[in-house]
């Protein structure tokens, strides 16, 4: 990694901290400036150390964004691997007030590695510690509810650690299926002889084919929800564990399918600060602006396919049709409708067809009727208001806690925008607003989602005002292939080629944390590498994932078509919510 | 495919009843084999119901919607019950877990019935060789049409139906799956790849796991558990 250790590692209430634990057992770590700053705690002081990170002034960690477990068994090697310390819990945390990012880390024993439970602190760190007992088999004490969440429940094992092979599946029947301890539960306190249990989903029109939801109902109204994810687990970390880094990219288009440039964006940008390598303004440029176009994509499935739910098709039709348009100008700049693929660690692979900045021009003419057509049909219509105003409504502070970022968050008031507040790919240079309501409700959702169009479309007219020339990917041919020419004739450039191809791109051994806005909020990829060709582990912070994890909460106390309403302006992405 | 098994086989004007004793329906009608309407009729109402759980559903919503219409080809009226569908489309990534729900859904549908995987996903697992993921509907539930791609542009989707179509109109399909010799078609693929598998090796039960030995559990009272149980 190119950059240096700084001592502090922009820690700013260290000595704060160190006032606190004089002993040293949660103490600051050094990291490389590109990474997130890291304070270390035992399973012991994690409570307290969680507790002072979120309440202190000088950290205020409001908002917990992740929870990454890696197994460390092959990390170390064999030999000098420390029996005591095989698991390691890292936390991400965002403080709203302060505008920084923080690791809490904690090791763990291979045997029996337990800690405390966070939810008292972050009670977004709920289906996070579910999804780590699930696949990593770390257990927490005091957890409300400690079962499994991704895989179904004939599974055996964990899947994520080293010793598990990739490969292996277990048979899933129909017992297996959830029974949810609401189901089987008559004993709540107001339940006389009216609430029943309601099932919906996975298979129904309104969860999109993979969510799954047991409502408790008295005639319409939810008075108890339980929500269940995991039917689309496809294993997006185990998998990438087996390919290099590069075979990863299509992998990531495949999380939030409805705007899959981002996401590979993303990746690309984390490996890429891990090698320290710079990309040329012009994949910069095309990167952003493909990305809001796909935000727009995005977006716009969003608040079509949410109508449809509420039983208004029509808009469907309207905002499908901008979605068609920028699928065309994707094709014809790497050769896919959907499933893109065309980040590059470097840059991108192709560059962009000589006819671009005119068709982008034409196209953000175009997208922006469509917005005025949904605009039309929607913002204003009385139907539109009375399902969607004051229904699903989410405060501020309900927000931060359950770990809410993108629309959602910008929707109940907080205005965390990844490009504003840390800007990165040139978001600095570009003048774009953040918008911000506060009611919380559907209705804010979609109206944050429709003003993050136009300004998207504000991002990409000045973007391609001045898209710079010159190559889309670095001219790094320890990362990108080399040019034909140099390959056939050249001794160097045919060694690169076969080494990039057969061994992977080798990225230094060492971790990060590398966030950028995606259309649902901050998408992060915590990477961490021990030197080969591999990723030794990768996990995405899903920005869905929080967000389906607070639906059961949010439902309770309004109608069930309410629920629809919310769950559509949520904007659950199973294929990233369940990776 | 001829062409002659597409259209209705049979069109005449009535003959006389009798020589000399006119048809009293006039000239106006057609006769045809009761099967043939039948098959047409089927054909050309297909009411799809897309078993849609990742990123080919978003492509079979383009293939609905305004740019491509589905509705063009018979097969627009979209239904998300399966009991008022007949053509189930798997559009997306079957996991272990969502496998006997699939089933479920697939057995609530009326005969007769058909069944496209859109996308490699369905059709092998893809390139999600994972704990988790069937790799291949066909594990789960018949498959008539294997659409390939990831995803399948709406395109071959919607050369998936028309090739489904063809078959149903030939009665091909009824018949082959009456004596489980049926070949299933492939949209999209390489026409020279051979052996496809064949109809009867589907294993028709709700998810399979692939037999491998169990592994190493660090927490051995759960796998001793597990052993018991599972083996
Ligand atoms: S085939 Fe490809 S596009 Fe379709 S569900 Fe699978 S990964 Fe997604």
């Amino acid at each position: 990694m190119s950059a240096t250790l700084s001592p502090a590692s922009g820690v700013s209430f260290a000595p704060v901290l160190e006032r606190k634990f004089p002993d040293g057992s949660v103490h600051v770590e050094r990291r490389p400036a590109t990474d997130v700053p890291t304070v270390v705690a035992t399973p012991e002081t994690c409570i307290e150390a969680a507790g002072f990170l979120r309440d202190d002034p000088a950290a205020a960690y409001d908002l917990l964004l992740d929870l990454v477990a890696v197994d460390r068994l092959k990390l170390d090697g064999p030999a000098s691997f420390r029996g005591d310390e095989r698991f390691q819990l890292n936390a991400l945390l965002y403080s709203t007030k302060r505008n920084e990012h923080l690791r809490l880390r904690v090791a763990l024993p291979a045997s029996d590695p337990r800690l405390p439970t966070l939810t008292e602190i972050w009670p977004a760190s709920n289906w996070f510690e579910r999804e780590a007992w699930d696949l990593m088999g770390i257990r927490f004490d005091g957890h409300p509810n400690l079962t499994r969440l991704l895989t179904h429940n004939g599974f055996v094992g964990h899947a994520l650690r080293k010793d598990y092979e990739a490969g292996q599946r277990w048979l899933c029947t129909d017992e297996d299926v959830l029974q949810t301890a609401l189901a089987a539960k008559t004993d709540l306190p107001e339940d006389v002889f009216e609430t029943m249990t309601l099932n919906f989903g996975p298979s129904h029109p309104s969860t999109h084919g993979t969510l799954r939801i047991v409502l408790r109902v008295d005639g319409e109204r939810i008075v108890a929800a339980e929500s269940e994810c995991g039917y689309l687990h496809r294993c997006f970390e185990k998998m990438s564990e087996t390919h290099t880094y590069t075979q990863v990219i299509p992998y990531t288009d495949r999380l939030n399918y409805c705007s899959p440039m981002i996401n590979g964006n993303g990746y690309a940008r984390a490996v890429e600060q891990m090698l320290g390598i710079e990309i040329p303004a012009r994949a910069k440029a095309v990167r952003v602006v493909l990305s809001e176009f796909s935000r727009i994509m995005d977006h716009m499935v969003c608040i079509g396919a949410n109508l449809v739910d509420l039983g208004g098709l029509t808009t469907f039709w309207y905002s499908y049709q901008a979605r068609e348009e920028i699928y065309s100008l994707l094709e014809a700049c790497c050769g896919a409708r959907l499933t893109s693929s065309y980040a590059r660690i470097g840059g991108l692979s192709l560059d962009v067809p000589d006819n671009f900045v005119e068709w982008c021009r034409t196209l953000s003419k175009s997208v922006t009727t469509h917005i005025g057509e949904v605009n039309t049909l929607l913002t204003k219509n009385r139907i539109v208001q009375k399902r969607m105003s004051g229904t699903g409504v989410v405060t501020k502070e309900q927000a931060i806690a359950w770990g809410f970022t993108g629309p959602c968050l910008r929707a109940s008031g907080v205005g965390y925008d990844v490009r504003k507040d840390k800007p990165y790919d040139g978001y600095d240079e570009v003048d774009f607003d953040v918008p911000v309501t506060t009611a919380g409700d559907n209705y804010s959702r979609y109206l944050v989602r429709m003003e993050e169009m136009r300004q998207s479309l504000r991002i990409i007219e000045q973007v391609i005002a001045r898209l710079p020339g010159g190559p889309v990917v670095s001219n790094d041919y320890r990362v990108v292939l080399p040019p034909k020419e140099m390959v056939y004739n050249e001794m160097e450039g045919l060694i690169f080629h076969f080494k990039n191809v057969f061994e992977g791109i080798q990225v230094p051994a060492g971790e990060i944390y590398s966030y950028t806005e995606g259309a649902n909020g901050e998408l992060g990829y915590s990477i961490v590498s021990d030197g080969s060709g591999n990723p030794y582990r990768v996990k995405v912070r899903p920005p869905c994932f929080p967000l389906f994890a607070a639906f059961e909460k949010i439902i309770i106390g309004g109608m069930v078509s309410d629920a629809v309403a919310t769950l559509g302006t949520l904007n659950i992405i199973a294929g990233e919510l369940d990776r | 495919m001829s062409d002659k098994n597409v259209s209705l086989p049979v069109a005449r004007i009535a003959p006389p009843i009798a020589p000399g004793v006119p048809s009293t329906v006039g000239t106006d009608f057609l006769t045809t084999k009761l099967d043939a309407l039948v098959q047409w009729a089927q054909k050309n109402s297909l009411w799809p119901m897309p078993f849609g759980t990742a990123c080919c559903a978003i492509e079979f919503m383009s293939s609905v919607s305004s740019h491509y219409d589905l509705a063009r080809f018979g097969a627009e009226v979209v239904r998300f019950s399966p009991r008022q569908a007949d053509l189930m489309i798997i559009a997306g990534t079957v996991t272990d877990k969502q496998a006997p729900i699939l089933r479920k859904i697939y057995d609530q549908m009326p005969e007769p019935k058909w069944v496209i995987s859109m996308g490699v996903c369905a059709c092998t697992g893809g390139f999600y060789r994972a704990y988790h993921v069937v790799q291949g509907v066909d594990e789960i539930v018949p498959v008539d049409v294997y659409v390939a791609g990831c995803p399948p542009t709406p395109e071959n989707l919607i050369h998936g139906l028309i090739e489904l179509q063809k078959r149903i109109q030939s009665g091909e399909l009824a018949r082959h799956r009456e004596a489980k010799t049926y070949v299933p078609i492939r949209v999209g693929t390489d026409p020279q790849v051979e052996s496809i598998p064949a109809y009867s090796k589907s294993v028709m039960a709700p998810g399979r796991a692939h037999g491998h030995e169990l592994p190493e559990m660090a927490d051995s009272a759960e796998a001793e558990a597990a052993k018991g149980g599972k083996a």
